[in-house]
């Protein structure tokens, strides 16, 4: 201590040449790197930016499907409109199908009722001038409703001669006119609806009888085209619902299979290289290709059902197989060598030392691989058009057997619909609904990497 | 060492090729029962390689071939009939790198017995893991924390809790491959004062880039260079009154 403090400290010497040099190539160096950062977090914020703007245009569009207009009103199921017998009631002795061939006759009378009368009647209570525009008092609530009356009478024939009181769904064009998506301003011949339609719709709304509901139609319903405003996703949803099934219970496992065995057992050899660089070319076949194999093979051949899950669960599980396989291996690849060694060289044999340990340090990556092929494949449009999944059908699948339409499907088929300032929305609600279940998707694949993440 | 001690391994003209490069040219040589015999050489020179040929764990990189013949108690290691897993489990191994599973101390050393179904209730399992640790000095280090992460020990208790596991499937012979490479000084005496005490029951042979350890350690030393084993003895001989100019020149630090 006592020495340096006696050296007092020297005048700081200019720098010399080298020094000189390294300060004028440290400049340089520090300017490409600030540049390099911002070039990089404007790329981020740009990136960004994008994504905001579409989610805010997308919620901003579909939000407002969410909620329907929907009239509140007092149904009397009239005893002299719904002219059925008793609903039949199995009688002793009686079989099954005899029974059963009763009730489907039953049901049938119902079928022949016009159920509209209740509607139109109910509507008349309320709108005193309604019996001289009966072709608009026919058209205020969807046509979809009448059968959701004759549904409740089928569940429950003891509601006849009974008054309920129901929120039914108005026209589409109604809703249209309510939520101002078309122009209040435009003439008569532009109109969707006719002025009187126009001047009880207002009235009912400032009334509150039309009121603003959240639309369960649109979780609950098929698609439809008759009745407009009914139209839903729940055929969609539960058709990407079974081919994800598929996609989970073929592709994932035999993904995760052949990655095993072509990253731990497999030789290397010319025919494992092959297989190798087939599955990475595999990855990169576009997806449109995987449809016409479907539809030549699976249909074709095999004469698999036109338009069903199964078909498109199958398409999109060859799709995603390279996904999973690539993900794996690389999950696989990237686990340390000692621990394999240490399973080894205690006396596991290969199979156990890879299921042993191997494997449970790379179930993270191999779920987060999975789940990120599984999204991918539920946003897949282009293969499913050429299986036939395009087409409108108008019922929920029971079965992947069944003919069915997918989210992304139903996306573009309500995007192409003549009747645009409803199905806008709708079709954004749609978006929505998908992005939600992508969301959940990643944040599963999120959960569970966490969960299994043992950092030790 | 005298010759009536048994000898526990013997290897005869062992090459080992990677593809088409030979990486050890015919290394004969024997290992004594209870015996610690440490390989010393320079990077490269193989003597890593033969270690691994002790328990077959060649077998597990590809393009690597082994001949000539390695015996364990007389009887040919490489015989169809031996299951690589039996000798593995009679010969065991600690790594370069403490390598303990990522899993709690217990099941660390539980893992080999129950492979083996060497214990038949909880209670001997128990026995064994508490047994294994002691013999590596360890279980008052981690008596109390056995549930918890084998790998959050410090460098040199990993070390140590990776020879319990190899002594808990009670091999006959304990391949070390630089086991202190990775550690501290101070973790390093407390490994070779344990292979002091575990030379009692097992025979230990060891590769070590450091020749004072060499020197501390074992009772014979094998120089290995370029893939050949030049020269072998007791371990005094080799330090003090080496045969060959190449051992000489390495010991005395003139290469390696």
């Amino acid at each position: 201590m006592t020495i340096i403090a006696e050296n007092p400290i020297k005048a700081v010497a200019p720098p010399s040449q080298v020094q000189q040099k390294v300060i004028a190539s440290l400049q340089k160096r520090h300017r490409k790197e600030r540049l390099f950062r911002s070039l990089g977090l404007s790329a981020v914020l740009i990136s960004l930016a994008l994504v905001a703007v579409l989610f805010v245009n997308i919620f901003a569009k579909g939000m407002p499907a969410f909620w329907q207009s929907a009239i509140t009103l007092d149904i009397y199921f009239d005893p002299k409109i719904i002219k059925v017998e008793e609903k039949p009631v199995q009688q002793a002795g009686e079989s099954d199908n005899d029974f059963r061939q009763r009730d489907l006759a039953w049901q049938t009378q119902l079928g022949f009722i016009n159920f509209n009368r209740l509607i139109t009647d109910s509507l008349q209570q309320i709108l005193p001038d309604a019996s001289k525009h009966r072709r608009d008092l026919a058209r205020v609530v969807t046509s979809g409703e009448r059968f959701a009356l004759r549904d409740m009478v089928v569940a429950d024939p003891s509601i006849i001669g009974q008054t309920r009181t129901l929120h039914l769904l108005t026209d589409a064009n109604i809703d249209v006119w309510l939520k101002g998506n078309i122009d209040r301003s435009l003439p008569d011949e532009q109109q969707q609806l006719s002025p009187k339609m126009r001047e009880w719709v207002d009235k009912l709304a400032a009334d509150g009888v039309i009121t603003s509901r959240f639309s369960l139609a649109l979780f609950m319903n098929p698609d439809s085209r008759s009745s407009l405003a009914s139209a839903g996703l729940a055929g969609a949803f539960m058709g990407s619902f079974y081919m994800m099934l598929v996609v989970i219970l073929l592709a994932v496992p035999m993904g995760v299979a052949a990655a095993i065995y072509l990253e731990e057992f497999a030789p290397r050899n010319r025919i494992t290289d092959l297989v190798e660089v087939n599955i990475n070319n595999l990855a990169a076949v576009p997806s449109i290709v995987f449809g016409l194999l479907g539809a030549s093979v699976l249909i074709g051949w095999f004469n698999l059902p036109m338009s069903a899950p199964i078909v498109g669960g199958l398409v999109l599980s060859l799709m995603t197989l390279p996904t999973v396989i690539i993900a794996t291996r690389s999950t696989l690849k990237a686990i340390p060598p000692s621990i394999r060694q240490a399973a080894l060289g205690l006396g596991a044999s290969k199979m156990q030392a890879i299921f042993h340990h191997v494997l449970p340090l790379a179930i993270p990556g191999i779920l987060t691989g999975a789940i990120l092929g599984v999204a991918q494949a539920l946003g897949e449009t282009a293969p499913l058009l050429l299986i036939g999944m395009k087409s409108f059908v108008a019922s929920v699948p029971a079965s992947p057997f069944e003919q069915a339409t997918a989210l992304p499907v139903q996306i573009y088929l309500w995007q192409g619909n003549e009747l645009r300032n409803f199905f806008e929305a709708r079709t954004s609600a749609a978006i929505i609904v998908l992005l939600m279940m992508m969301l959940s998707l990643n944040g599963l694949a999120i959960w569970l990497r966490k969960k299994y993440e043992k950092r030790w | 060492m005298t010759n009536t001690v048994p000898v526990k391994i013997s290897a005869k003209d062992v090459k080992v090729f990677y593809g088409e490069n030979e990486a050890l040219h015919g290394i004969s040589m024997d290992v004594y029962q209870n015996e610690v015999i440490s390989f010393i050489g320079p990077s490269g020179c193989g003597k890593s390689t033969f270690l691994r040929c002790m328990n077959r764990m060649n077998d597990t990189i590809e393009h690597c071939r082994v001949t000539g013949s390695i015996t364990l108690d007389g009887r040919d290691i490489h015989e169809p009939a031996l299951d690589v897993v039996q000798l593995r489990a009679q010969v065991g191994m600690v790594f370069q790198k403490p390598n303990p599973f990522p899993k709690s101390i217990y099941e660390n050393i539980a893992y080999g017995p129950r492979l083996h179904g060497l214990a038949e209730r909880k209670a001997d399992l128990d026995d064994i893991v508490e047994s294994s640790l002691r013999r590596a000095g360890l279980w008052n280090e981690v008596k109390d924390r056995l549930d918890q992460p084998g790998t959050g020990l410090s460098g040199g208790q990993q070390q140590r809790l990776c020879i319990a596991r190899s002594i808990a499937v009670s091999p006959e012979v304990i391949l070390m491959d630089e086991p202190c490479s990775a550690l501290d000084p101070i973790a390093t005496s407390i490994i070779e004062e344990l292979i002091d005490e575990l030379k009692q029951n097992f025979t230990i042979v060891i590769v070590t880039h450091n020749m004072q350890q060499a020197a501390r350690v074992s009772d014979r030393t094998a120089f290995f260079h370029l893939g050949n084993l030049i020269e072998i003895g007791n371990t005094n001989d080799v330090f003090t009154n080496p045969q060959q100019k190449r051992t000489e020149d390495y010991i005395t630090g003139r290469y390696g």
